[in-house]
């Protein structure tokens, strides 16, 4: 069975779903409830499962996450939603320090399956602390497993998957697309940690996760003018990552660029590089890039263009392998 | 046992015209019975225990204190990194731990050996801790208290959370109602965490029972660097009762503990228990305390000791005879001997471990990782791993 959804109403079909499936799934957060959520990722999910189940939290994040641990030891499943991803930082002791290392520390007693929705990146002419990538900080956390949607498909099936894992699951939604529309297959399975190649190509490899899957797309159509043939992946898991795929294929073209809109500096993009440096450093014919936001704060809206990698950036960075 | 009679006046409230008493208090440092003590809360609090059940206590105090002196000097000796003795709040975590039920959840700081043992765990498994070979041993599913939290102050919210979960479960209401007891230190009560945990607690009427071992200092820091009024009167702005306790009183410490436990799990919401005692060591084995406070002190609280006063009052009584107290040393020497004994011989862990349960699922990325570093270990020659 197959539905035409944005972004936004795949998140709600998987939320509801998974709320239906398993009566210990428990959706919280800041105005989660009547209001559905500041982007209604969460519409009408209070009125049919109730006030118990979907919970209009206090505000205060690290409040949210560390009741969350507490009900979760307790054998529930909560979906935990961070309103804005410059918010999480409140509750990052809670994720990084306790999430994290539960199951860890209790040599496998305690089980926390939490996941974490962050609406994340940019693009939305917002106020400070609305646009930010803070994918890095949470990937670099051993015991978090982090992924980031970036279709209708992927929002509807990740967001279960994520909540039927026991592993606790940072899960980025790219919110300036969440209006994007796709076809779902609502039976539709797959794995959840595994890259997907989007598009094939011979001439360049560029990887890309969440809000910038769209622009690396756009930038390989773009390229097919100037006779590039780009190959395309979703990387969709960060943590961990699923590089093997990628392997292969900059093997096959030798040139490789990865986009994020998060800054540069010890960013994802890093960690890629240098694996794809470590696995296929025979096969390379130019470095591996990095088009990414800046290292400078998130910039005031008039200029969050420029301080978005854009198709441009995508493709003046495959050049540059190409002039190598 | 406890009886809190939960009558007039109403919770929350002070009797008019009288004034708030200090602590709620059933025996003195003198080993003197109080029949009845009523708290800031308003209620009268007593406890009616048996023979058997006062020299229960005390064995629990002596065999406590005896286990906790042992691990300070194998400490000393090198075998564990550092301990955080509870020299001194015996009381308070004998008192509240025998006030649990047994369906009810415990959330510990790491200072919480005396709970521990009340609740049935090995005394070797905080020891583990400390020495190094793993980060907590025990099944919090299994004896009903969750691991040691480390960082300040952070258990108050997870605590909470799974004091929802009893009331989504339906577990309150009644006699066989559950409910949660929270540690924390005086410390603590500055944390957001732990005033996050109020308010979500208050606000969702959770069955949970706040306590709070005011030993006096977090680390050097006096109690007058975390706040400017009694703690215990902190719970009122949160919108639910607090009270003080003598927590070197075992008697009105459980009869406090009790009483609140038992309000939570009928449905009548969180109490902030302020046990007021007294750190007579240092912090950790790290810290030296004499850098931060005054001999005359500790000297002070010492004539306040726990232990001492119930000996007194048992004696007094003519609950026990010198046969029975040097039965219980004898049976705390033998645990302590046994305790040493069994840390002496516990093996450092092996060093793929480290590897184990990053995640319920794994992860592709450890498993690479360990079997790289199964290979580096191999590379050495006559390596036994």
């Amino acid at each position: 069975m197959a539905e035409k959804l944005t972004i936004g109403k795949a998140l709600n079909a998987g939320l509801r779903r998974a709320l239906e499936h398993d009566p210990k799934v428990l959706v919280m957060g800041e105005d989660v409830g009547k209001l559905g959520g500041v982007f209604r990722i969460t519409d009408g999910l209070q009125k049919d499962f109730g006030e118990d189940r979907v919970i209009d939290t206090p505000l205060a994040e690290s409040g949210i996450i560390g009741t969350a641990i507490g009900l979760a030891i307790r054998g529930y499943r909560p979906v935990c939603e961070i309103q804005f991803d410059g918010f999480v930082y409140p509750a990052y002791d809670q994720i990084v320090s306790q999430v994290a290392k539960m199951h860890f520390r209790s040599q496998g007693k305690v089980k926390v399956p939490m996941v974490i929705r962050i609406p994340f990146g940019g693009g939305i002419g917002a106020v400070e602390h609305h646009s930010e990538s803070p994918e890095a900080y949470f990937a670099h956390t051993a015991g978090l497993k982090v992924v980031a949607c970036s279709s209708p498909q992927d929002a509807y099936t990740m967001i279960q998957q994520a909540i039927a894992s026991d592993d606790p699951i940072v899960f980025l939604e790219p919110k300036r697309r969440y209006h994007e529309k796709g076809e779902v297959d609502l039976d539709a399975t797959y794995p959840l940690h595994a890259s997907r190649r989007l598009r094939p190509g011979t001439d360049a490899t560029v990887l890309a996760y969440g809000p910038m899957v769209r622009t690396a797309l756009d930038a390989a159509t773009a390229a097919e003018q100037d006779g590039r043939d780009l190959e395309v992946f979703d990387l969709r898991t960060l943590s961990p990552l699923d590089l093997e795929p990628v392997y292969e294929s900059v093997r096959r073209t030798g040139r490789c660029v990865v986009v994020h809109e998060a800054p540069s500096n010890v960013g994802l993009g890093a960690e890629i590089a240098a694996r794809i440096t470590e696995r296929c450093f025979y096969s390379l014919e130019a470095p591996v890039l990095r088009v990414t936001g800046f290292d400078t704060p998130y910039p005031a809206a008039r200029l969050e263009e420029d301080y978005l990698p854009d198709l441009d950036r995508v493709l003046d960075a495959v050049d540059r392998t190409f002039g190598w | 046992m406890a009886k809190g009679d939960r009558g007039a006046p109403a919770r929350g409230t002070e009797v008019a015209g009288e004034p708030v008493p200090d602590f709620v208090q059933l025996l003195t440092p003198d080993g003197e019975r109080i029949d009845k003590s009523v708290g800031a809360d308003g209620v009268e609090y007593t406890v009616d225990f048996t023979d058997e059940e006062y020299r229960g206590l005390y064995r629990d105090l002596v065999v406590i204190r005896r286990l906790d002196t042992e691990a300070t000097a194998l400490q000393r000796q090198g075998e564990l990194g550092i301990w955080a003795s509870l020299l001194g709040q015996e009381a308070a975590q004998v008192g509240s731990g025998r006030a649990l039920r047994p369906q009810d959840m415990a959330f510990p700081t790491y200072r919480e050996h005396g709970v521990l043992y009340c609740r049935g765990i090995d005394p070797i498994m905080p020891l583990s801790l400390f020495r190094g070979v793993d980060l907590g041993a025990w099944d919090p599913a299994e004896f009903k208290v969750n691991m040691y939290t480390i960082v300040i102050g952070a258990q108050t919210l997870h605590a909470t959370g799974y004091a929802m979960g009893i009331t989504k479960d339906g577990k309150v209401g009644g006699d066989d109602g559950e409910a949660v007891l929270c540690y924390f230190g005086d410390g603590a009560t500055s944390q957001g965490d732990v005033n996050e945990a109020f308010i979500w607690s208050s606000v969702f009427h959770a069955p949970i029972v706040f306590f709070c071992q005011n030993n006096q200092y977090a680390i050097s820091e006096p109690i007058e660097k975390q706040t400017r009024i009694p703690l215990y009167r902190r719970a009122d702005g949160f919108g639910f009762p607090g009270l003080r306790v003598d927590g070197n009183d075992v008697l009105a410490t459980y009869a406090v503990t009790r009483a609140a436990l038992d309000n939570a799990r009928h449905g009548q919401g969180p109490t902030l228990i302020e046990a007021y005692t007294y750190r007579m060591g240092a912090h950790t084995t790290t810290d030296d305390p004499t850098r931060y406070r005054v001999a005359s002190e500790v000297e002070e609280w010492q004539a306040k000791d726990p232990i001492a006063r119930v000996r007194a009052f048992v004696e007094k009584q003519q609950i026990a005879g010198a046969d029975f107290f040097a039965e219980v040393d004898e049976q705390a020497k033998q645990e302590a001997l046994h305790l040493r004994e069994r840390v002496l011989a516990m093996p450092d862990p092996h060093p793929l471990t480290l590897f184990d349960h990053v995640y319920p699922n794994g992860s592709p990325v450890v498993d690479a990782q360990r079997e790289r570093f199964a290979e580096y270990l191999d590379s050495f020659e006559g390596s036994a791993h």
